[in-house]
């Protein structure tokens, strides 16, 4: 894990296109490993993400081996000088096309996005948690990176039209993401296609090229991952406690498990994008980004992406709530109530008898859910302040 | 016009609600009396603050409190502007009679989970009062999004399956509409129009393209016609009267509905503008739609015999008679509308309150059940007869000077018809009515009642009200002067154009 943590740190601080993509595989590697600790089917999700992430690492690998060859440096700041002056834009373009490739897959865009959830599936929730909110996240950053430090001003969107095919890719994630989360019975499988119709929009904000659009995808690379490590803090700890990780099967647990549930409905909410909350600023940002550029589609989609997400979220939320954790409802209270009295559920036996997580494992999942807040409140000071600066 | 002065009064009035939220819910069911106590205290505190600042709002100055940017160029702003005063006074001065209503409901009907109840209930408030008093449109989303997902716990609050699949239906509907709210805010941020309502319309609107102003209508127009309930985006609210008695009454009469109305004079007076809906024509499209909605609602309800579904089509046409007002675009007939929204927001009440008081007490729910109920409950159902007469527009009850002005609007503008679609619904009003109060007062009960009046906690709201309906009729002025309010607004919204949409 801390190897993971080595590799991220490297990639963000590294101005290297070469060094870029080792500490890229060093984290890629630990990442392997963890989903690997997960048992007999972590061992063969393990194995398709390593196979997948090893490919997506070689395909970078082979479209910086094109940018050397026809630029002959591999520090990012002289490859931006010198890409528009060399010669072979056919090299070039190929270069392009196999880092973004390579990058789409380990960001999970669809459509290479399949090992994704069965590698959050297996792996521990604790990695998952981990993995979720900041490993598809370093490829998005890595993505970032190209536009606005190797590849020249304007030069993704006219020369190689990569940026115009993330948009396309991204609005096809948001949209398959949220319909597949919608139809899982898996808390954890629900919250990985969840993620990645989340990271499709981050592609969608570096697709439209443009400062705000940046900023939009920086600022929600942030924000999911306040509210993305909320929600599957808040599953693990439900299932620390039940032992079910079923979306039909935490009936009541907003009744014994009141703080989980509670940072769960805060996630929840930020995801669907209610303001104050993280969510709904980093898509007002990327609505913005869509409206300047004239991209109806991309705010069409992105504001329907909000009642998508609502139905997969308020499922268990209404499940969690709504329906009794003990059938306490007053039966006996007299003849005319019965038919106000809500019908006994059923509510397993596990969520019955389950209590409050311990505060190891629900601090944290609080600070997440008021951090998702927090951010949102506070969006312009990290937007101005942080942000602006970076991407202009 | 006004002047704007710096006062914290504004914010006071959000954060009230929101702290007896925190109070109502740390609180909890093991004392029931402190926690009522706490939605109580707190209700008269807000109802105190905003009569402060309505003094200071009748005097031509107007509050303002700003918190922080919430988006860059945009603050979340709250001003106690005459519009924001006559909605915000509306919301506060009601949750102080059915803060108790809902006490004795509650308690009466043993219903459960009540400190969730009360908890969600002061927040509905605490958004309500944030989307009368928000001052650009993007405070204006903030508040009106949290609404929605604040009364989503009030609907469902039964937990029954139809209560659950209307709470789905509720959410759908609500958060579609925000979603376009908030597509129009951002594409208006974007092409550089500052949104903070002016009366009279937004400076930089005029100059957008048109193909541009229409798009930008239709999603706030639709937006806000969600909760306005402006049919075809109506069908939410029938659903929502698996609600408890006290929340249909407070927030599918006043604070939900309402706001979405508030929204649509917010949208049509102070964003668009008269001179340029008149302009482009859309004065027309809200105007045809909500007289279509007055006329079916109102035969809808005839068709019920569920009461609260009867009352639930009744908010339906009611809500159009002031949404058609407010599209006809003249000083009149907004005086008219601006007064309807208090009227039927304190007629409507009581309605429901009386509703409510029967459920509890009588354990009855439609209205063929109702023989002779008015002789053991003869306050409760007499509020139901002063108000059933103010529905139907009877002189001297309040909604029928607002509706003269209404008409009297309909008939400056040059559009006879819509005079007429004000005349019909009238007697329509009646039709569905009455018979309630024939029914209850003059048939002779068929069992042997076993019950006799509500509640004093019930019975005290719902005389209050039903006695405001006749008092406000009498003397809009009194005691808090929103008919001058709504002659302010309509002066300072028509004061630049000639008025009136032909």
């Amino acid at each position: 894990m801390l190897l993971l943590f080595a590799g991220l740190t490297g990639m963000v601080l590294t101005g290297d296109l070469f060094n870029l993509f080792v500490f890229l595989e060093i984290s890629s590697l630990a990442g392997y490993a963890l989903v690997f600790i997960g048992g007999r089917r972590g061992m063969i999700a393990g194995f398709r993400y390593l196979i997948i992430g090893s490919i997506g690492g070689a395909f970078y690998l082979l479209g910086v081996g094109f940018i050397y060859f026809a630029t002959g440096t591999l520090t990012m700041a002289e490859a931006q000088e010198l890409i528009p002056q060399s010669e072979s834009v056919r090299g070039i373009q190929a270069g392009a096309a196999f880092i973004f490739a390579g990058l789409g897959l380990k960001m999970a865009l669809v459509p290479m996005h399949v090992w994704q959830p069965d590698a959050y599936h297996y792996a521990p929730s604790s990695v998952n948690s981990l993995m979720a909110p900041v490993m598809t996240k370093v490829a998005a950053y890595a993505m970032l990176r190209m536009f606005l430090s190797v590849f020249p001003d304007g030069y993704l969107t006219s020369i190689v039209p990569v940026a115009d095919a993330l948009v396309w890719l991204g609005l096809a994630g948001i949209l398959f993401g949220s319909i597949a989360a919608a139809s899982q019975k898996d808390m954890r499988r629900m919250l990985a296609y969840s993620s990645i119709s989340q990271l499709a929009m981050i592609a969608v904000g570096i697709g439209l090229a443009t400062p705000l659009g940046f900023v939009a995808a920086l600022l929600h690379i942030v924000n999911h991952a306040a509210m993305k490590g909320a929600l599957f803090l808040a599953a693990a700890s439900m299932r620390l406690q039940t032992g079910l990780q079923g979306v039909h099967e935490l009936t009541g647990v907003g009744r014994r498990m009141p703080i989980t549930t509670a940072a769960f409905a805060v996630g929840a909410i930020s995801m669907v994008g209610i303001p104050p909350t993280a969510g709904f600023f980093s898509k007002w940002y990327v609505v913005l980004a869509g409206v300047e550029q004239g991209q109806w589609i991309v705010v069409a989609v992105v504001l329907f992406s909000t009642l998508l997400t609502a139905v997969y979220l308020f499922k268990v939320l209404e499940r969690a709530y709504l329906r009794p954790a003990v059938a306490d409802a007053s039966h006996g209270a007299g003849e005319h109530d019965a038919h106000d009295a809500p019908p006994a559920h059923d509510v397993r036996e596990e969520v019955a008898r389950a209590t409050e997580s311990p505060v190891d494992v629900w601090a944290p999942l609080v600070l997440l859910a008021l951090a998702t807040i927090a951010l949102g409140v506070l969006n312009v000071v990290i937007v101005e302040q942080v942000l602006e600066p970076g991407v202009s | 016009m006004s002047e704007t002065f710096a006062s914290p009064l504004p914010l006071v009035a959000v954060l009230i609600p929101t702290g007896a939220a925190a109070l109502v819910a740390l609180t909890t069911e093991r004392r029931a009396n402190l926690r009522d106590a706490w939605s109580t205290v707190a209700s008269v505190a807000l109802a105190l603050v905003v009569f402060a600042m309505l003094a200071d709002t009748q005097d031509g100055r107007v509050a303002r409190s700003s918190l922080l940017e919430l988006a860059p160029g945009i603050e979340i702003a709250l001003r106690a502007d005459p519009a924001g005063m006559i909605f915000g006074g509306l919301a506060s001065g009601l949750w102080v009679l059915a803060g108790v209503y809902a006490i004795g409901y509650m308690r009466g009907g043993h219903e459960h989970k009540q400190t969730r109840f009360f908890a969600a209930f002061a927040l509905s408030i605490a958004s309500a009062v944030g989307v009368a008093l928000a001052e650009n449109l993007l405070t204006f989303v903030l508040f009106y999004e949290l609404l929605s997902l604040f009364t989503y716990p009030l609907v469902t609050h039964r937990e029954t399956e139809e209560a659950i699949v209307a709470g789905r239906k509720y959410l759908t509907y609500t958060l579609s509409g925000g979603v376009l709210l908030v597509g129009a805010t951002a594409w208006l941020h974007v092409a550089g129009v500052d949104a903070t309502f002016t009366a009279g319309g937004l400076a930089g609107l005029s100059e957008l393209g048109r193909g541009t102003q229409w798009a930008l209508f239709a999603l706030l127009a639709a937006g806000v016609g969600v909760k306005a309930a402006v049919m075809p985006l109506h069908s939410w609210l029938p659903s929502a009267m698996v609600a408890p008695t006290p929340v249909s009454a407070l927030l599918h009469a006043v604070a939900v509905v309402k706001a979405g109305v508030f929204g649509m004079v917010r949208v049509l007076v102070f964003v668009f503008g008269a001179a340029l809906l008149d302009e482009m024509g859309a004065w027309l499209v809200i105007a045809v739609l909500s007289a279509g909605t007055v006329l079916i609602g109102s035969t809808l309800a005839l068709r019920h015999d569920n009461l609260k579904r009867r009352l639930a089509y009744s908010t339906i046409s009611h809500l159009s008679y002031i949404v058609l007002g407010v599209a006809l675009l003249g000083p009149i007939a907004l005086t008219g509308a601006l007064l309807h929204l208090i009227g039927h927001g304190v007629t409507k009440i009581t309605l429901f309150f009386v509703a409510g008081a029967i459920h509890v007490r009588a354990h009855k729910d439609n209205v063929s059940e109702l023989d002779g109920i008015g002789r053991q409950m003869p306050i409760t159902m007499g509020a139901f007869a002063l108000a059933s007469l103010s529905m139907a527009g009877i002189p001297p009850f309040v909604l029928f000077t607002s509706k003269l002005y209404l008409g009297w609007g309909a008939v400056e503008a040059g559009q006879q018809a819509f005079l007429l679609v004000y005349m019909v619904s009238g007697v329509l009003s009646a039709a569905y009515l009455f018979p309630i109060v024939v029914r209850a007062f003059l048939r002779s009960s068929p069992e042997h009642a076993s019950f006799g009046e509500a509640d004093v906690r019930m019975a005290a709201p719902i005389a209050i009200t039903g006695v405001f309906a006749l008092v406000w009729g009498l003397a809009p002025n009194l005691p808090f002067g929103f008919f001058a309010l709504a002659e302010m607004i309509a002066g300072a919204s028509f004061g630049a154009s000639a008025g009136g949409g032909s």
